[in-house]
């Protein structure tokens, strides 16, 4: 019988919940790595046992762990990340020259052809990859070492390469995002990249339009339309339908375009959700009410998705990499919050329910569709 | 030579109490040393990979001193060297 299992990373911990294809009653499973900040977790498209982790420290540093049994036992792999080359400076938040140092991995991103290729994108910003299952990382330097790489400035959150995204339809292409440097893309595995951020506009730049310098917060795509990005930027819900080459906004009404996480419905390449967040000032939902904006036609035409989620006194966040949907049919979309709940509407966004509350601050939810 | 270790790295070392490690020479580099080729997961959580000095928020005590400023080759106390009394290193309280 079909299922899923959703991978939960927090603050304090990683936890993972299962259900049956009905998606209404949760087994929860965890902590694992108590006490560890746990950036990411997700699992092999083609081997869906295989899941790789990212646990991090402030204290004791770096740490990735793989699990070859669906999550119930883990294993330490190799954790140095070390930049190719000379490392050079990217700007502080004060406009210095900084080096480059490492810090956490912040996003996982496993071949969609093989189960032991993974990319990690981490801060300070740079693209890795492991062919043996997350054992040895070599960097794809090209990205970092990029021309404008030395004007490149951290956000609030650090300078994280947060966004990696594989297109299966052409290969050789990624795409990856960094706060605040913008959208980049590779036609050739990741040696060489580009900067595709034309049409962003960033009032916070001395020039708002500049090729780099966009505090881009996550870009998501749908495998069956490779050529079309969604962005959720700063402020601005963006689109784009030539592969990044050009971008226009789609806000549309919404009740205001700042967040964090944008994803696609699994069957519709053109129904999209974001969550609206007040302001960068004020990141909590408008009016504490915690509601879920979906686009039936790509943007620009939003509907607010409040069946299930709390409409009165609700001031959480929900990060970048906290929302993901599954394959079934209906297709679920999942979040989790700072406030430490997790969400799941198995009808594509018309009602919710509350899988877990009362986690560690939610960092990143994926979920797996079992056979 | 007894080693404490913080709570989290016994975790992750699957470890409980004490461990002991027979380093090369009585420093905390060659303590470390001996811990990593033991406990190959504790790789870097002590000292920082890349530029292999303490990681900031970490502590080295013993004998009732504070040691995490002392050089990494620096010899340590005779009583830690001969086992009587434990090195502790330390996650150090700090993030509230």
């Amino acid at each position: 019988m079909s299922g899923v299992r959703v991978l939960v990373g927090t603050k304090k911990g990683a936890f993972v919940l299962t259900a049956d294809g009905k998606r209404e009653s949760w087994t929860v499973d965890g902590p694992h790595f108590p006490g560890w900040e746990i950036y990411h977790v997700k699992g092999s498209p083609v081997d869906p046992n295989r899941i790789y982790a990212s646990q991090t420290s402030s204290w004791f540093g770096q740490v990735m762990q793989r699990s070859n049994d669906g999550g119930r036992t883990w294993e330490t792999v190799g954790n140095e990340f070390k930049y190719d080359g000379e490392t050079g400076t990217h700007q502080w938040y004060d406009g210095t020259p900084h080096p480059w140092a490492f810090a956490r991995v912040w996003h996982l991103e496993p071949s969609l052809h093989d189960r032991d290729t993974v990319y990690a994108g981490v801060e300070d910003a740079a693209l890795f990859k492991s062919t043996d299952g997350g054992a040895t990382w070599s960097e794809l330097a090209g990205l970092r070492t990029h021309s404008t790489g030395s004007s490149w400035q951290p956000g609030a959150g650090g300078m994280c390469l947060h966004t990696i995204l594989l297109d299966g339809a052409h290969p050789g292409r990624i795409y990856t995002a960094i706060s605040a440097a913008g959208a980049f893309r590779s036609d050739d595995d990741g040696a060489s990249w580009k900067p595709i951020n034309k049409g962003l506009h960033s009032n916070f730049m001395p020039d708002p339009d500049a090729e780099v310098g966009h505090c881009v917060h996550r870009i998501a795509m749908h495998p069956s339309r490779p050529n079309t990005l969604f962005m959720q930027k700063h402020w601005d819900v963006m689109r784009s339908d030539d592969a990044g080459d050009t971008w226009r906004e789609v806000s549309g009404n919404l009740p205001t375009d700042f967040g964090f996480p944008i994803d696609v419905h699994a069957h519709d390449p053109e129904t999209i959700y974001v969550v609206p967040i007040t302001s960068d000032s004020h990141h909590f939902p408008p009016d504490g009410k915690l509601r879920v904006y979906r686009s039936t036609t790509g943007g620009n035409e939003w509907e607010a998705l409040t069946n299930g989620l709390p409409q009165r006194n609700c001031y959480v966040n929900v990060l970048r990499d906290a929302m993901a949907v599954d394959r079934l049919d209906d297709c679920g979309i999942y979040f989790g919050t700072t406030g430490g709940s997790v969400y799941v509407s198995p009808d594509g966004g018309d009602t919710w329910r509350e899988i877990v509350r009362d986690l560690p601050g939610v960092l990143s939810v994926e979920v797996q569709t079992l056979a | 030579m007894r080693v404490v270790l913080p709570p989290n790295l016994r975790a992750l070392a699957r470890v409980e109490g004490e461990i002991e490690v027979d380093p090369e020479h009585s420093t905390a580099n060659a303590v470390i040393d001996a811990i990593e080729e033991r406990f190959p997961m504790l790789r870097g959580t002590i000292r920082d990979l890349y530029t292999n000095r303490r990681r900031s928020h970490v502590r080295f005590f013993a004998c009732e001193r504070d040691l995490s400023h002392e050089p990494l080759d620096a010899p340590l106390p005779d009583a830690v060297a001969s086992g009587s009394e434990p090195f502790l290193i330390v996650g150090a309280i700090s993030g509230g």
